[in-house]
């Protein structure tokens, strides 16, 4: 939507006039809010109180007719003319940037080449195109490298449907695509140039000093390709310390939300030492599954498998009864009805062992095999006689077997007054892929 | 049998010394060393039944450690121990020769028989490393696993020591599954020998790849 942000109804009343009311008077501005490229199109609007799409109509015919040295002038005003609300210009944040002027200083020499070679093929219209092309890359790298982040993302934004063209954008073409659209190009390009120049002239004389060209960019590669391929490494460099950093500040975050946030807990529940090995012991498996699986803290599992399952039953079931639970997992699958059913009748079991057992540690295991899945839940406390079971955990081992019956499974309670209980889940498994080995189909 | 003699490697100082304090009546623990090469040094020196080895030592990680002392001394015997529970951690120090594993969060009692029974040439397996193992073996070996210049009974476990690695798993003791299963308390630990020895031997694509993450092949 076009408009000014402090008058939108204003703009919109009408057919679009070209000077709608005065300029604003003050000191002429960047507008990022209504920015396409730098905003200096609008900016001059609101400055002289012009239409915006005026303002860029006219710029484009200035470019075409001055063969782009508007598109550096442009380059120039973006740089040079601070954003409005912002504090100083783009440019004079860039002066500091050595990097940045070298780099710019690198391509525009390049460029200058391009130029060379076009003196040398005398065509005035091609070096009339080329002098302002080499500001604006100068000047928009500048830009760039010292821009703010959402400007930065606009310029990123423009620069999208090239990269797509070229093939360019990163994962999606392969290098050697990449390879074979860039030499197809080059070699399309080195195809025309020759063309041209037995068409125009229809003469071998020409090329004759092309020679002497050819010697000069030599040289001239030659004295600066070093500084060149010094500045594109310095960049890369330059690149991998920023992505050292931010991975430092993230772990730096991640510590503090977990690691830090517990031993300051830990400090304060100091009198209470159940409390304080249950806290240790939460946050020793969450550093773990964050360093050794690569999972953040309290990360939801998108898609749940069995062994997440487990894990959550493990977690759930130490932090609530404060029993350490020892889980194993042989295998993974995805999650069904079924196998929820028997996470569901495994939980059971396990916060049972918990609430009654007495045992200081549970184990949990899991394995997936290629015809069932069984779920093992043990505890070494003092078990109990089958017979005179209590109504309250009858009802929960009716839960266990009910659960698992109603879907095909069965539920196993092996245990003696003294010797521990062992429950023992297994379900058959229904044709669902397997995230790991070979299919069912393939063995048994 | 008198107390095994054990030398301590762990770079962590507060760990050796928490250790030596609550191990030091069950065994002789002769030395300490933070590092690989100390260690090396060592252990060479005092040749002790028994190395307790972290798995993660800043200068190459214990399997460099195992690697350099079986060369010369096959008689030292190294058990693992780590607070990670990452399988290529374990199984990189396990296939450079340690006989068994146990993670750092074990009772002192725990370890203390873990210390004889590797001192008596045994196996031992953590419910962890038990599970590691039969994640490794739980496929059908692939035809990559299947070269025709190795011994295809490495590559598979037999059912008999897949029910000993699954009770291991449940958290069982040696002798539990002996009665569990009705068999010696022998008998397990020849089961649990067998499958630590395919373990270290089996060129099955896990286990290689397990390795390879820390740069053991």
């Amino acid at each position: 939507m076009m408009g000014y942000v402090e008058h939108p109804t204003r703009w919109n009343r009408g057919p679009a006039r070209f000077r709608h009311r005065e300029g604003n008077g003050g000191p002429l501005r960047r507008n990022p809010a209504e920015r396409l490229g730098g905003g200096v199109a609008s900016g001059v609007a609101a400055w002289k109180g012009f239409n915006v799409t005026t303002v860029r109509i006219a710029f484009v015919l200035l470019a075409v007719v001055t063969s782009g040295i508007a598109v550096a002038v442009y380059v120039l005003a973006w740089l040079l003319i601070p954003a409005a609300g912002a504090g100083p210009s783009i440019g004079a944040k860039a002066r500091s940037d050595v990097q940045g002027i070298r780099l710019a200083a690198a391509l525009a020499s390049l460029l200058i080449l391009v130029l060379l070679v076009a003196a040398a093929l005398s065509d005035s219209w091609l070096i009339n195109w080329v002098w302002p092309q080499v500001l604006s890359v100068a000047g928009l790298v500048l830009i760039w490298r010292n821009a703010p982040a959402d400007e930065q993302a606009t310029m990123r934004h423009l620069v999208q449907p090239l990269e797509a063209a070229t093939g360019m954008t990163g994962g999606v073409a392969s290098p050697h695509r990449r390879a074979v659209l860039r030499l197809t190009i080059a070699g399309l390009l080195l195809l025309g140039g020759v063309a041209w120049l037995f068409s125009v002239h229809g003469s071998i004389a020409l090329l004759r000093p092309l020679g002497g060209v050819a010697l000069v960019i030599a040289a001239i590669v030659l004295a600066l390709g070093p500084w060149w391929l010094r500045i594109a490494r310095e960049l890369v460099l330059e690149r991998q310390a920023r992505i050292r950093a931010e991975e430092r500040a993230d772990i730096a975050a991640r510590v503090h939300d977990s690691v830090l946030q517990t031993l300051a807990l830990i400090q304060r529940r100091a009198d209470d030492p159940a409390k304080v090995i249950q806290l240790a012991r939460l946050q020793e498996r969450e550093l773990r599954s964050w360093l050794f699986e690569g999972r953040a803290p309290n990360e939801l599992d998108a898609d749940l498998t069995l062994a997440a399952g487990v894990r959550q039953i493990q977690q759930d079931v130490e932090t609530r009864y404060g029993v350490p639970v020892e889980a194993v997992t042989v295998g993974d699958t995805e999650l069904d009805d079924n196998l929820s059913a028997l996470l569901a009748a495994a939980r059971e079991a396990t916060i049972n062992a918990a609430k009654w057992s007495g045992a200081d540690v549970i184990s949990l295991f899991a394995e997936v095999e290629p015809a069932e899945v069984s779920l093992v839940v043990r505890d070494r406390g003092e078990g109990f006689d089958p017979e005179a079971v209590p109504a309250d955990r009858k009802g929960l081992s009716e839960s266990v077997h009910g659960r698992m019956t109603r879907r095909g499974g069965t539920a196993t309670v092996s245990t003696a007054v003294g010797e521990g209980t062992k429950v023992t889940l297994k379900m058959p498994r229904t044709a669902t892929p397997q995230t790991q080995g070979p299919s069912p189909a393939g063995r048994k | 049998m008198s107390a095994p003699r054990v030398v301590l490697v762990d770079d962590h100082g507060l760990f050796r010394s928490g250790v030596r304090a609550e191990l030091g009546r069950q065994v002789d623990v002769v030395g300490e060393a933070d590092d690989v090469q100390p260690a090396i040094a060592l252990i060479a020196e005092l040749l002790p039944d028994v190395v307790l080895l972290d798995v993660h030592l800043p200068g190459g990680g214990g399997q460099a450690v195992v690697k350099a002392i079986k060369a010369d001394h096959p008689q030292v015997r190294f058990l693992a121990l780590s607070a990670s529970d990452a399988p290529e951690d374990v199984i990189a120090v396990i296939r450079a020769g340690a006989r068994g594993y146990v993670t750092k969060t074990i009772s002192t009692a725990e370890l203390a028989d873990a210390v004889r029974r590797v001192a008596a040439g045994d196996a031992v397996f953590s419910h962890r490393l038990a599970g590691f193992v039969l994640d490794a073996f739980a496929a059908a070996p692939s035809a990559a696993d299947l070269k025709p210049s190795f011994d295809p009974e490495l590559d598979q476990l037999t059912n008999r020591e897949r029910e000993v690695l699954r009770l291991i798993a449940q958290g069982y003791t040696y002798k539990e599954i002996a009665s569990e299963l009705f068999i010696s308390v022998k008998t397990v630990e020849s089961h649990v020998s067998s499958v630590l020895r395919k373990l270290q031997l089996s060129t099955r694509h896990q286990l290689t790849r397990w390795a390879a993450e820390r740069r053991l092949t």
